[in-house]
């Protein structure tokens, strides 16, 4: 392949007497410049990253102090649910209103699918099966990508789906938050808000770690 | 006995066809890579199962390394350029078209900005020791951190920040992190994952 060869014009007849041309044949060697794509390749290859970073898209809630309390929008005891971030694989979580007397209202779970996931599912029953419904339904060809997306939104934002805060303590690694948020996209959830936690919220977690001393000791 | 007589053969090679492979190869990794940026500080992100790939052009990124060390980068030049500039102006500094040129040309910035000129004067090597235990102030007292974001903004309407920090790094940090940005009413950012599979049951 990487031979040329140039046959003399002459052919037979010069062979005997004359100048004796052979056939020549260039050979171009590429072993260096196999040698030399090879280094360039491993450069490449060492040097780039191929798969461009994934993102999470959050909104966070406005910080404005001018907002007045009519613009707030409140949300229904029922529907709420609130998780504590602490450090570990540890997450505290109560729904409705908390309940400072009682200890146990403060329920522990953790990051695994049996844990929190499983009960946010629950919780959310209604939209996921929904969604599943629709993902099914773009499977097959039946709609396009616009038309799920719009309607998936739909469904996350409906009436009677759970709305999570997610507040972390100051224990908490950027991983757990990321970790909670996740969970928020894999059960389908379209309200969530990251807040500050409150001295409220710390001391159901004091309380909790106590077994209840501090509200007995409160209460009396 | 005769003697069996080997045939002389050439052991050379034809690497013609190895060389079309690797120029082929060499051709894909050219045309599909983007070089990773050089960080002062290497950084672990957490993993999530969010597909959304991040816009390539008009990006501010935070960098958070795992101590609370904050860094920025611009994607654009020009926008580097103006930023530091109105910026100085925040801090009363004033800088020359030297620094500028040697500010341009950094891939990440986090100094405080009253060693800015002293940062700028190294030679690069040197900045590269020294950038890992700098970082932009982000605290209550001298928050030069919101200054950036700020001036940032003013130069680029379409900037989109994105927030990449090591999933070791305490909320705390985070917190102050974005309790600046809201501050700013930046309200929408994008948090920079690696991609986890998981199965939703």
């Amino acid at each position: 392949m990487s031979e040329i060869q140039t046959k003399d014009s002459g052919g037979g007849k010069k062979k005997k007497g004359g100048s004796k041309q052979k056939k020549i044949s260039v050979f171009v060697d590429f072993t260096p410049m196999v040698d030399m794509n090879m280094l360039l390749i491993t450069f490449f290859m060492l040097c780039t990253s191929l798969s461009k970073p994934q993102t999470m898209e959050i909104n966070m809630p406005s910080n404005d102090k001018k907002i007045t309390d009519a613009d707030k929008s409140m949300v229904k005891a029922s529907q709420a649910v609130t998780l504590l971030l602490t450090g570990g694989d540890s997450i505290f979580y109560y729904t409705g209103q908390p309940d400072y007397k009682d200890y146990n209202s403060l329920k522990l779970s953790s990051y695994k699918a049996s844990g929190i996931r499983a009960f946010l599912l629950k919780r959310n029953s209604d939209a996921v099966s929904k969604i599943d419904d629709l993902k099914q339904k773009k499977l097959q060809l039946k709609m396009t990508q616009d038309q799920f997306t719009k309607q998936a939104s739909e469904i996350k934002n409906g009436k009677n789906t759970p709305v999570v805060i997610i507040k972390a303590t100051d224990k908490a690694t950027y991983k757990n938050l990321i970790d909670a948020l996740d969970e928020m996209q894999i059960c389908n959830i379209g309200k969530y808000v990251i807040d500050t936690i409150a001295a409220s919220d710390r001391f159901l977690l004091k309380n909790r770690a106590a077994k209840g001393a501090f509200s007995r000791a409160g209460g009396k | 006995m005769s003697k069996v007589k080997v045939a002389r053969k050439s052991t050379r090679i034809d690497m013609t066809a190895m060389s079309d492979v690797t120029v082929l190869l060499l051709t894909f990794f050219m045309l599909t890579s983007t070089f990773v940026k050089k960080e002062p500080v290497q950084v672990t992100t957490p993993a999530s199962v969010s597909e959304i790939k991040i816009p390539e052009t008009n990006i501010l990124s935070i960098l958070i390394d795992p101590k609370g060390k904050v860094f920025l980068s611009l994607d654009k030049q020009s926008d580097m350029v103006e930023t530091l500039t109105s910026v100085g102006k925040d801090y009363g500094i004033t800088f020359t078209p030297g620094e500028i040129k040697k500010f341009k040309i950094l891939k990440t910035f986090g100094v405080p900005m009253k060693s800015m000129k002293a940062y700028l004067a190294m030679s690069s090597e040197n900045q590269d020791k020294v950038l890992k235990d700098m970082g932009v102030p982000t605290d209550k007292t001298n928050n030069e951190f919101k200054s950036w974001i700020k001036n940032a903004r003013v130069t680029n309407k379409d900037l989109r920040i994105a927030i990449k920090a090591d999933q070791n790094t305490p909320y705390k940090v985070i917190k102050d992190v974005m309790s600046s940005l809201q501050d700013l009413r930046e309200n929408r950012y994008n948090l920079i994952t690696s991609l986890k599979k998981v199965s939703a049951k």
